[in-house]
């Protein structure tokens, strides 16, 4: 009865500490999409080549 | 050791994940999820689907955000009042100060991660969106003034502006009807709620127009507010959104709500006792319905534009 009791307890801390954690891995997951699809999308024939500027 | 140095009871923030997310207002996130993708699928200009979700997801946890600074804010409300009286804070299953924390931080984690995901002009009208929900309406018009609906009502009606400024980077005659479309449509939505709810807004101290004003001025103004929406709601359809099929669903929609709220100004309170507020609740429950399908025609406006059909 009296270790079942603090299960239950561990329980609810072991709910919110599993969403956070979930929390956490999606917002690596989006951050890491977000990057791919940012820089795939970048058009490289704009973005200035180093010293290029200078030669000209 | 006894047994009374063991306390399995649930402590003051001893919560559990879900009361994290209730403090978010996920039926409220649902709409706001719902209004700002239509208002980006519908805005001219191609996003890139993983930024279109990301910039959605962002968009809800900052109207999230807003839903928790309001429970943190109104916790004395809520625990007065039957319908929000089981929410975390007056519960005790969290702490005021842990809801103000989460509030914050996802205010400016949404805002800030909206303006890199998408523009800084989307991300600019997400941080008035919650600072006009958190503390205009909120801590200030709530319980101010009875006109805190009209005006409050503006919050919820950012979202499909934000939607279309993701995708255009802009402002335009479009997002801003259709701003207006649930900006009008917030006070009969509410005022019709809080005629059959009206005991509970008077003993938390709200002055909700049925307070202040008596139930026999708020039938007028749901009338007077429905009336003054149709037009709005019937000018979406004819810009480039619009076209024959959003028209249609407006026309029969804006006169199914026409009569609902005439049906609601004819009576007076011992009918409507009598019956339980029957006609009241339909209407609220048609006003859950008007919006949808509003929204819901816009985006199939949308939908049916790759095949040629859809708008004009």
């Amino acid at each position: 009865m009296f270790f079942r009791d603090e299960h239950e307890v561990h329980t609810r801390k072991r709910s919110l500490n599993r969403g956070v954690g979930l929390v956490l891995a999606a917002f690596v997951a989006l951050i890491f999409g977000l990057t791919v699809v940012k820089v795939s999308n970048i058009d490289f024939s704009e973005v200035p080549v180093a010293g290029q500027e200078a030669s000209e | 050791m006894t047994d009374a140095s063991i306390n399995t009871q649930v402590q003051d923030g001893d919560a559990q994940f879900g009361d994290f997310v209730a403090l978010l207002k996920p039926r409220v996130m649902s709409l706001v999820v719902f209004t700002a993708a239509v208002g980006l699928i519908a805005a001219p200009g191609h996003v890139h689907p993983f930024v279109a979700f990301c910039a959605i997801l962002f968009i809800a946890l900052g109207g999230g955000a807003s839903g928790a600074l309001n429970m943190w804010y109104d916790a004395d409300i809520d625990a007065v009042m039957k319908r929000t009286s089981r929410r975390p804070i007056p519960t005790g299953r969290v702490t005021p100060g842990d809801a103000l924390a989460l509030g914050l931080a996802l205010s400016g984690f949404s805002v800030v991660m909206l303006g890199l995901a998408a523009n800084w002009l989307a991300a600019a009208l997400l941080a008035f969106t919650i600072f006009f929900y958190a503390v205009i309406y909120t801590m200030w018009l709530k319980r101010w003034t009875p006109q805190n609906i009209v005006i409050g009502g503006a919050a919820g009606a950012f979202p499909p502006m934000i939607g279309w400024a993701v995708a255009t980077g802009g402002v335009s005659v479009e997002s801003v009807l259709m701003f207006a479309l649930t900006f009008m449509w917030t006070p009969p939505h509410f005022w019709a709620l809080a005629l059959f709810m009206n005991s509970d807004y008077e003993k938390a101290g709200v002055p909700m127009l049925t307070v202040t004003h008596g139930r026999k001025s708020t039938r007028r103004h749901v009338f007077v507010y429905t009336l003054l929406l149709a037009p709005v709601a019937l000018a979406i359809g004819f810009t480039p959104i619009g076209g024959l099929v959003y028209l249609t669903v407006a026309v029969i929609l804006n006169a199914l709500f026409i009569k609902g709220a005439w049906d609601i100004l004819r009576r007076d309170e011992t009918t409507a006792e009598a019956d339980t507020y029957g006609v009241e609740k339909r209407f609220f429950a048609l006003s859950l319905l008007y919006l949808f399908l509003h929204f819901g025609a816009i985006l199939a406006e949308a939908a049916l534009k790759p095949w040629g059909l859809g708008g004009w």
